[in-house]
């Protein structure tokens, strides 16, 4: 009796339970026969940014349930959003249907056979306008195989109560901050000197100012030039010189732009955001900002390119719709809320001929000017590889030995690109 | 050295006047291995398998991004391994971390365990008041040294002087990864040690007192001598975690400046540089380097469990 009562009460229990499971599993089915959705869903991986829902809602609302993208958020930094990526796709996981990825990885991953390539009239639609720079960074083997989402180069950005002509070179920076330091005035130049991407960031820059080369073209092997050992003299001096926060080698984008904030620097060699950022925390400050281009060595500086590209991995279940997806996410209106509300810099050249962007960007000119001669870092699969090595070894910039370390660069370099070698 | 030399007479003695085993003994041994069989078993297979893997992986050139140059190459991971000099700036770094912080860790580990030991009031409370470092996730606590130390935002940079950041050079970094470790698991080897100190009768310290030893006496005649075996293990256990640091340093420098250990090294080869040819040697080489502090502990300092000498073979 005990029995029969206690199974009963458990059925009694159960039922609600597997109704509940049952609707739960048929109301994704229900919902799609009223408004045809197809039920697929597009995994985006992507880092944090603001605004991006916005843009996803939008790409949403128009493919009309084709498919819904599903934002899938990656850490902050880049290195750790690359090594969520690499080992999902080094395990073949089927659910990395779009990536937004930063530039670099984009010969590593189309060289492992890791994500798709372009094909036919979608690789037509996402040349057509693109920005011939940008472009060239989603290439690989002269196949395409990112979509170029948007672009980036740093400016000198500077004080006009303290600086009256902008610096064009590195030794003319140098000489502006030994004078403000003679005249007790703030003469920091904040550079992104610490140990991580930024540093090779500022030797790239460096190098392409100077006319040199890190890796061939072909990415196979290492150059370093004369135009490399001009930018490590470069560094040397601007290191040891009053032109150098003390921070230095601990300095990011966030902590150069902070350090220019609190009003300790004169100068600042960093990305646009900066000018959105000083215009919402720092008003006073931002009535003097003003911006130069990237300066040189001896001739017109080369600034860095940065930027995001989209990519479809290669084990998606729903390549036809990430591609599209894809193009939606990067197309011209997707660009200019990214621009507008994001302070990031397009890659389709109609977007900033848009009045709202124009608006909202008073160093348009500035910036398409830099994108023209922008050095791109070296375009090889073992981009990873050189970069921490160049990183460790350029670290702290002050300690670089010119002649020295470029041996030991042109070592390393090598080995990496061999992926021979201990990684540091 | 005294217990390990009991434990072999006693073995040369047990094996002199083994007895006839009884058919019911026989089915009861076999009960037990059998009733062993599956936990072996799982063992073997979690983790014998992958360190068999990690040796062969060791000989192979095998760069994930590259499947296609996959190979054996022998031995020339470990000869490229061996003459690198970051390997051998993160084993020394290891190494010195190591060493300092279970010495220092033994130090503080061993005036905890006595407060322990002998406070008479609040004795619950203090336990768990010094058990609370360990009970903090080791990524939080680093996090929270690493905003500490921070210039501008930290409270402990506001003691150093201006524009100082200690994160970002060597020596300074590296000793606040010591202190940030020692902070962390000094109440673990607490723990250990006041086991160590539960063994000591408190009739020899009386009677030591009767003689009239000092209590710096007591304690290095009485106390440590007995205390031997715990101290052995905690050294052990500890020197063996040590070596492997990943954590503190993940937080604090990601191994900059030269501050990485030989498990970020690793980490930095395997995951990051997706080299598992390069990654595996390293980590066998961890494997190898901790079974030979383990070994050194046993064979030449002669750490053995708390009570084996006195309850084994039953």
């Amino acid at each position: 009796m005990a029995r029969t009562t206690s199974s009963a009460s458990v059925a009694s229990g159960w039922r609600p339970l597997v109704l509940g499971v049952v609707l739960a599993t048929l109301s994704p089915l229900i919902v799609a026969c009223g408004s045809q959705t197809s039920g697929i869903v597009i995994n985006l991986y992507n880092g944090p940014q603001e605004n991006f829902s916005t843009i996803i809602d939008r790409c949403n609302d128009l493919a009309r349930g084709k498919y819904r993208i599903k934002l899938r958020q990656l850490p902050r930094h880049a290195e750790g959003q690359r090594e969520q990526l690499v080992r999902r796709l080094a395990a073949g996981d089927a659910g990395l249907d779009v990536m937004l990825m930063d530039i670099t990885w984009v010969a590593e991953l189309a060289e492992a056979g890791w994500i798709r390539e372009w094909t036919g009239e979608q690789t037509r639609q996402v040349e057509d306008g693109t920005l011939a720079k940008p472009l060239e960074t989603g290439r690989w083997n002269n196949k395409l195989y990112a979509a170029p989402y948007n672009t980036n180069v740093q400016l000198l950005w500077y004080r006009s109560d303290l600086v009256q002509t902008p610096p064009k070179t590195w030794k003319e920076l140098i000489e502006a901050a030994d004078k403000l330091a003679a005249a007790g005035k703030p003469h920091y130049a904040e550079v992104t000197g610490a140990q991580y991407e930024g540093l090779v960031v500022w030797f790239n820059a460096l190098v392409a100012s100077a006319g040199g080369g890190i890796v061939s073209d072909d990415g196979t092997k290492g150059v370093l030039d004369a135009g490399a050992l001009k930018a490590l003299q470069t560094m040397k001096a601007f290191a040891t010189s009053r032109a150098a926060d003390p921070s230095l080698s601990n300095t990011q984008e966030q902590e150069a732009n902070l350090a220019f904030q609190s009003g300790a620097a004169a100068f600042q060699l960093n990305w646009p955001f900066v000018y959105t950022a000083t215009r919402d925390t720092n008003p006073q400050l931002f009535s003097k900002l003003r911006w130069a281009p990237y300066p040189g060595i001896d001739g017109p500086g080369r600034s860095p390119l940065g930027g995001a590209v989209f990519a479809v991995g290669k084990y998606s279940k729903h390549p036809k719709e990430a591609f599209e997806a894809a193009l939606c996410l990067r197309d011209p209106v997707s660009q200019k809320i990214a621009a507008v509300k994001d302070g990031l810099p397009p890659t389709i050249r109609s977007v900033y001929d848009d009045p709202e962007f124009i608006a909202a960007y008073p160093m348009r000119d500035a910036i398409l000017q830099a994108l023209e001669t922008a050095g791109q870092r070296p375009h090889t699969p073992f981009y990873q590889n050189i970069s921490t090595t160049m990183s460790t070894v350029l670290s702290p910039p002050r300690a670089i030995d010119p002649e020295a370390t470029l041996d030991r660069l042109r070592d390393e370099i090598s080995d990496a690109l061999q992926s021979k070698g201990v990684l540091p | 050295m005294r217990p390990s030399r009991t434990h072999s007479r006693r073995d040369g003695t047990g094996k002199a006047k083994r007895k006839p085993v009884t058919e019911g003994t026989k089915a009861e041994r076999r009960l037990g291995l059998l009733l062993c069989a599956p936990a072996a078993l799982t063992m073997l297979l979690v983790a014998g398998w992958p360190i068999v893997y990690s040796f062969l992986l060791s000989f192979q050139r095998y760069d994930l991004r590259f499947p296609d140059a996959r190979g054996w190459i022998g031995f020339d991971n470990y000869v490229t391994v061996l003459t690198n000099q970051y390997w051998w700036t993160a084993f020394t770094v290891t190494t010195v971390i190591m060493v300092v912080t279970v010495a220092i860790e033994l130090v503080l580990g061993m005036a905890l365990a006595m407060i322990m030991h002998r406070t008479l009031a609040a004795r619950g409370l203090l336990r768990t008041a010094v058990l609370i470092p360990y009970g903090i996730v080791t990524v939080v606590a680093a996090y929270g040294w690493k905003y500490a130390w921070t210039p501008g935002t930290g409270w402990l940079a506001g003691f150093l002087p201006e524009d100082a950041a200690p994160l970002t050079e060597q020596i300074p970094a590296l000793g606040i990864i010591v202190l940030a470790e020692v902070w962390k698991t000094t109440p673990f080897m607490a723990l250990l040690l006041l086991a160590g100190l539960a063994l000591v009768p408190d009739e020899l310290h009386r009677a030591a007192e009767m003689d009239g030893a000092s209590r710096w006496q007591r304690f290095t005649k009485v106390t440590l001598p007995l205390m031997k075996p715990a101290i052995l293990v905690a050294l052990l256990f500890r020197s063996l975690d040590a070596f492997r640091i990943y954590d503190n340093i993940y937080v604090l420098t990601n191994g900059s400046q030269s501050t990485s250990s030989v498990s970020i090294l690793t980490y930095h080869n395997l995951i990051g540089g997706l080299n598992l040819g390069i990654g595996s040697t390293l980590s066998v080489l961890i494997f190898l380097t901790v079974t030979l502090i383990a070994f050194i502990f046993i064979k030449i300092f002669g750490a053995t469990t708390p009570g084996t000498d006195r309850k084994e073979r039953r």
